[in-house]
Formats: structure tokens, C-alpha cells, sequence
């Protein structure tokens, strides 16, 4: 099985954690769509995310939590309700990743955006709602605390040491913890695709 | 054992099964929009080829200015890159691609379906969220990100893990001036913005059952704005004759084996559903929304709500927030609130039967706002031009134009101007979605019109008497 060149494994990972206070963000506020069209190679890639959130129409700063000094760099965001509900862009996780965040807490994940995070190597972790909340109340009372997440062990300690544990499914922790690219792991099943498709064929001749 | 309509479909394309429950689905049908111009050049990076390229079909749609009839219109830069990229690849490529002089153009959404490259019992995905759309006709669709469409060009399958299954039952008759747009609307308001998160939803009932293929699209449409990924609709008599005849549905032979097939797929008696929920047709109203979420709608009839009784303070804060953008003020009745344009159109509200109840209202009367009203389709604005009502459209001062997303993302040049107020038939009302600083209210294509003609908020029912 081969690990994708653009991803890196996911075990452990300890950063300064970023409280987002927003229930039903929907992808269109993680990146506005005129940026869609953009490579990731673009070198304002950073900038994109939470975009309008952040910046004034002359480019100026809105204060937004992501800038206050505090937070700057946190690779760990602490999210509300329903994060990445929404259009299923995947360009929300590309700038995610492109500022350095390896993990969304939150007490629910849009389905598309969900599944966009698993295949970048950005960690969705579900925790109840009262425990989101709770963490998010910590972290804006102590600006650059830290949340250190453990995947293999499905846990993750807050700022007040407390330890939570979470649920994954096992395929997707697997290929986070290895960086496995899934058109590489569906590879290998090259000749079962191939045998299926042409029996689907045979029985549902009307669908081809 | 008794088995969902979802099941059987599912079932039917699964390749292999991991322990960990995930499967890995064939996939009948990939549709591809202008968006991901770029998959073709990371395919080729990595020394990919389109595994099935007659399965794939492509067209331009989030990035076609309303106002442009071949590519040389679209003004240069990365909004025309998006298109002729898309147009290059299909011809070097293979794939079936309708360009945008071809008059079966238009939104992804409604071509899959008008073509019948949209059938039942297959499974189709697309790189765009309201993909839901095509369940509509009782295939398994969703949509997907753009590592998966890659993994779809290359294998022609993808990773799922299966949803669960939820039915939602719309009893009794939907009243007059109510359309598939109010029964979404008041779904979504009935679980919530994140009530379908990890289900699909099969919609059923007497209400489902007597709706057009159209309305059932809208329905189906704005699925994911209730956070499922799927809707689907059992197929029946409707179905059957709508796919009946299209370019690409089967045809003799082949016809008779898949309605066959068709006829079984419906779920079984006593087949069990991980939930159930059930709403009266003849209590929804028509729709507005007044936050950004979809879930954040009410009756027309009703007044804008006061955030000070809600007793969660999560979700009390999330109002208030939605008011101060939104500039309402509670207890402001819907009726009295004024817009700047009216938006009708997109996948959610583009089709035929949305421009003729557009026209309904519209002929006679004069539209009081900018009006902008968008074809789903090269079709759609042919038929509703055969059947005159372009003419109501421009009569009444709308503008009529050419098909594609348009205003529903605004990524053509269509957009609202900061603190703008829209009655739009689209399917978001997320901040800044029709342009920075844009307000959205959600509606059906009959209250749209009904805001273009008065200036504000106006219950349809009232405007136009029952025939």
C-alpha cells in the first residue's frame, strides 16, 4: 500500500487551539466560492480561509479570532454544530491545511466535508456538544492553550488536562495513521472492479 | 428480509465490503461541472487515465455569464479558463461534454435528469453537494469532493460507508400556491440543518406521490441543506413516464428489462427505517427564510422571531447574529419586508414548471425590483420560449436570460451589491453567498414572483386568486 506524497501520517499532534464560535459554519464562510477556481499552488492560499470573516474590503484586518495574536498558527480548531455543512468544496480543507490545521473539533461535521477532511489528512474528531462547548469557553479564557490529540488511542487531553475519547471509523483512522491515498488502496482491488463491472453489465444491460 | 428502496440499490453496487463496514460502490454515472477544470491535469500528474469515460459526462455551469451565448463572451480570465479547460479535456479526453452552444446545456442538475443520463436504480455522483437533485427519479446519488471525483475518473468507484436511512412521510395535499420548495423548507425547519447528518432520506406519501418529477427535484434538491448527502424517491408511474423517450434512457428492448427492474426497487412492506418523520401537506405554507441556515424559515403569515425566547443560548446567540446580518428586527412581519432583487432560477428552481409558476404571477403585472430570471437549461428556455412566457417575463420588465447557476453562487458576475436583499428560488441563504455582504431569503418561484411584482415579501395566495 503506498502512502500519498502530499500526506502525512496522522498519530499524535499538540498545537494551540482556535475556539470558532460559529454553529452551522457552511464551507461557503471557510472559503468564499471566487476563490474556487484558484490552484492550491496559490501562494494566498492562507489568506482564503474564513476570508471574509477576516479582512475588510481593503485588505485590512477584522479581528477575526484566527488573527488575534493568541491563536496565530493554532492547528487545532474547536468548532460548533454542523461544521462544513454546506457546498462540498474541497478547497474548505485545502485551506485549512494550508494554515497549518490538522484537526476540527466539533459536535458535527457536514457529511461531503467530512469525508473531504479524512482525505487530506485533517482529523474531524465528534465530541458531544457540551464538551465543545466547554473546551471552546477554556480556550477563549486562556488564549494559546493547547489540545493534544492521540489518534491511535482515539483521545484527545484539553487545556485543563482533562481527557476525552472519541469515536472514528476504523477505515478512516487507518488511512489517516498511514496517509494511505485511496485511488492507491483501490488499486488493488483492480481486478475485482473489473470482473464487477462486467457482471453489472450482464445483469443490468439497460444501465450502460 | 423486508428492504429499503436505498438498500436495494446499494446492495446491487457493492464491489468489496471491509470488516470496518465500508464498501467500495461501482459507479453507474459521473457528472462534471467547470469547477474542477483542474482533475484533468492532477489525473494526468499522476499517470491516471478515465477508467470509463462513457460514464462521465460534463457542462459548464457555475461559471457561464447569464448574459454570454459562446465562449469568446465570457470575459478572459480564470472564470473562461474554467470552461474552455473543461470543453478541451472532454474532446481530448472522450467524455460527453454539451458546450454551451449546444442548447442542452445548462446547470449540471438539470441536464443529468432531462437527458436521461439521470435513471433509476443507478448510482450517480457529481463533484457539487445538490447532487441530491437527481435521487428524484429513485437512483442513489450525492456529491463528492474533488479527491473523489479523481478516484471516480480513475476507478469508477468509490469509498462509502452506508447512510443510514430515514423516511420522511408528507401526508395529506399540498393547498394552493405551495410547491415542492415549501415541503423542503418545512422539512428542513421540521429536523433541522444538521437533522439529516449521516441518513439519506427517503421522502414518501400521498403528498410525494401526487408531486411532478420537477417539484420532486427541488425536494430532493435541497436534501443536503437538511444535512443529508442523499434524497431519494421510490420510482412509480411518474418516473417512468418522465424517463420515457429521453436521449440517453434505454430504448425497446432494454427499456422493458429496466422498468422491470424499476418496479422492484420501491421499499418493502415492513422494511425498517433508522428514522421516521412525518408532516402534513395541508399545514405547510408557503416558505421565506429570514437567517442564514435554511433551517432558520417560516410561514409567510408569520413575524420574525424574537431571540430572547429561545432558552438555548447557543442557539439564541446564532439568532442574534443572524438577525444583525440579516438587518430584521423581531417581530417584523415577513409581509412587510422589502427587497432589491429577485433571483429565479438555479438547480434547486430552474426547470419548466418553476418558469410557468414564475409567469403564473407575473403576467399582467410589473416587477417593482430587478428581476432576473435564469433557465435551468438550453431546454427549459426554449420550451418556456415555445410556450410564451418570456414574453411575461420581459413584459412585466424581468430580464430573461441565458442558463447557468448564476446568482444561486455567484461566480458568473451575478451577484448582489453589500446589504442587498434577495428573494431568491436558490438553495442558500449563507452569508455572503450571492456576493459579499448579500442577504438571502429563500422562497419558491411563485413567492419570488409575487416579491418582484409588489416589492416585498407577499403571500402568493393572497396576490393570485384560486382558479
Amino acid at each position: 500500500m503506498v502512502a500519498s506524497k502530499g500526506l502525512k501520517p496522522f498519530r499524535t499532534f499538540t498545537s494551540v487551539a482556535v475556539p470558532i464560535d460559529i454553529a452551522n459554519c457552511d464551507t461557503d464562510q471557510i472559503i468564499p466560492a471566487r476563490f474556487l477556481r484558484r490552484p492550491r499552488s496559490d501562494r494566498d492560499y492562507p489568506r482564503f480561509l474564513f476570508h471574509d470573516l477576516r479582512f475588510n474590503a481593503d485588505g485590512s484586518q477584522k479581528n477575526f479570532v484566527l488573527d488575534r495574536e493568541a491563536y496565530r498558527g493554532g492547528g487545532i480548531f474547536v468548532a460548533d454544530i454542523n461544521w462544513g455543512c454546506g457546498s462540498s468544496r474541497e478547497s474548505a480543507v485545502t485551506a485549512l491545511a494550508a494554515n497549518g490545521v490538522r484537526s476540527v473539533i466539533a459536535p458535527s461535521f457536514g457529511d461531503i466535508h467530512y469525508s473531504n477532511c479524512i482525505k487530506n489528512g485533517v482529523l474531524p474528531i465528534r465530541l458531544s456538544s457540551a464538551d465543545c462547548e466547554t473546551l471552546r469557553g477554556q480556550l477563549r479564557e486562556n488564549p494559546g492553550a493547547e489540545i493534544a490529540i492521540d489518534l491511535d488511542a482515539q483521545s484527545l487531553t484539553g487545556p485543563d488536562q482533562t481527557t476525552y475519547t472519541f469515536e472514528i471509523d476504523a477505515f478512516d483512522k487507518h488511512r489517516l495513521l498511514s496517509a494511505l491515498d485511496d485511488i492507491s488502496l483501490t488499486m488493488e482491488f483492480d481486478d475485482k472492479i473489473s470482473s464487477f463491472a462486467k457482471s453489472y453489465k450482464t445483469r443490468h444491460r439497460w444501465a450502460s | 428480509m423486508a428492504k429499503t428502496l436505498f438498500d436495494k440499490i446499494w446492495n446491487e453496487h457493492v464491489i468489496v465490503e471491509r470488516e470496518s463496514g465500508d464498501v467500495l460502490l461501482y459507479i453507474d454515472r459521473h457528472l462534471i461541472h467547470d469547477l474542477h477544470f483542474r482533475a484533468f491535469g492532477m489525473l494526468k500528474a499522476k499517470g491516471l487515465k478515465i477508467r470509463e469515460p462513457d460514464k462521465l459526462f460534463g457542462v459548464p455551469d457555475h461559471s457561464v455569464p447569464t448574459t454570454a451565448k459562446v465562449l469568446a463572451d465570457i470575459p478572459e480570465g480564470e472564470m473562461r479558463e474554467a470552461v474552455e479547460v473543461l470543453q478541451q479535456s472532454a474532446d481530448e479526453l472522450g467524455f460527453t461534454h454539451f458546450p454551451m452552444t449546444d442548447d442542452r446545456h445548462g446547470i449540471v442538475h438539470v441536464v443529468g435528469p432531462e437527458q436521461g443520463i439521470t435513471l433509476p436504480g443507478l448510482i450517480l455522483v457529481c463533484g457539487d453537494s445538490h447532487t441530491s437533485t437527481h435521487g428524484a427519479l429513485g437512483c442513489i446519488s450525492f456529491g463528492i469532493g474533488s479527491t473523489e471525483v479523481q478516484q471516480v475518473l480513475a476507478t469508477q468507484t468509490l469509498w462509502q460507508r452506508k447512510p443510514k436511512i430515514m423516511r420522511i412521510d408528507i401526508t395529506g395535499r399540498l393547498g394552493f400556491g405551495v410547491s415542492g420548495k415549501d415541503v423542503i423548507l418545512a422539512v428542513i425547519r421540521e429536523i433541522g440543518a444538521a437533522g439529516g447528518t449521516g441518513y439519506a432520506i427517503e421522502y414518501a406519501g400521498p403528498a410525494i406521490e401526487a408531486m411532478s418529477m420537477e417539484g420532486r427535484m427541488t425536494v430532493c434538491n435541497m436534501t443536503i441543506e437538511a444535512g443529508a448527502r442523499s434524497g431519494i424517491i421510490a420510482p412509480d408511474d411518474t418516473t417512468i413516464a418522465y424517463c420515457d423517450g429521453l436521449p440517453y434512457a434505454p430504448r425497446d428492448l432494454l427499456w422493458d428489462e429496466a422498468v422491470a427492474y424499476w418496479r422492484t426497487l420501491p421499499s418493502d412492506d415492513g422494511a425498517r427505517f433508522d428514522k421516521e418523520v412525518t408532516l402534513d401537506a395541508d399545514a405547510i405554507a408557503p416558505m421565506v427564510t429570514w437567517g442564514n441556515s435554511p433551517q432558520w424559515v417560516l410561514p409567510i403569515t408569520e413575524t420574525i422571531p424574537d431571540p430572547g425566547a429561545e432558552a438555548d443560548p447557543l442557539v439564541r446567540a446564532d439568532m442574534v447574529a443572524a438577525l444583525e446580518y440579516m438587518d430584521l428586527k423581531p417581530g417584523t412581519p415577513l409581509c412587510d419586508i422589502a427587497v432589491d432583487t429577485v433571483f429565479i432560477g438555479a438547480c434547486t428552481n430552474g426547470r419548466i414548471e418553476d418558469m410557468r409558476a414564475a409567469a403564473a404571477v407575473a403576467k399582467g403585472r410589473r416587477a417593482k425590483v430587478r428581476t432576473l430570471v435564469v433557465p435551468g437549461s438550453g431546454l427549459v428556455r426554449k420550451q418556456a420560449e415555445a410556450e410564451g412566457l418570456d414574453k411575461i417575463f420581459v413584459e412585466a420588465g424581468m430580464e430573461w436570460r441565458q442558463p447557468g447557476c448564476s446568482m444561486c453562487v455567484a461566480m458568473n458576475g451575478d451577484m448582489l451589491a453589500p446589504g442587498e436583499r434577495s428573494a431568491s428560488t436558490s438553495n442558500r441563504n449563507f452569508r455572503g453567498r450571492q456576493g459579499l455582504g448579500s442577504r438571502t431569503h429563500l422562497v419558491s418561484p411563485a413567492m419570488a414572483a409575487a416579491a418582484s411584482v409588489t416589492g416585498h415579501f407577499t403571500d402568493v395566495r393572497k396576490l393570485v386568486g384560486e382558479a
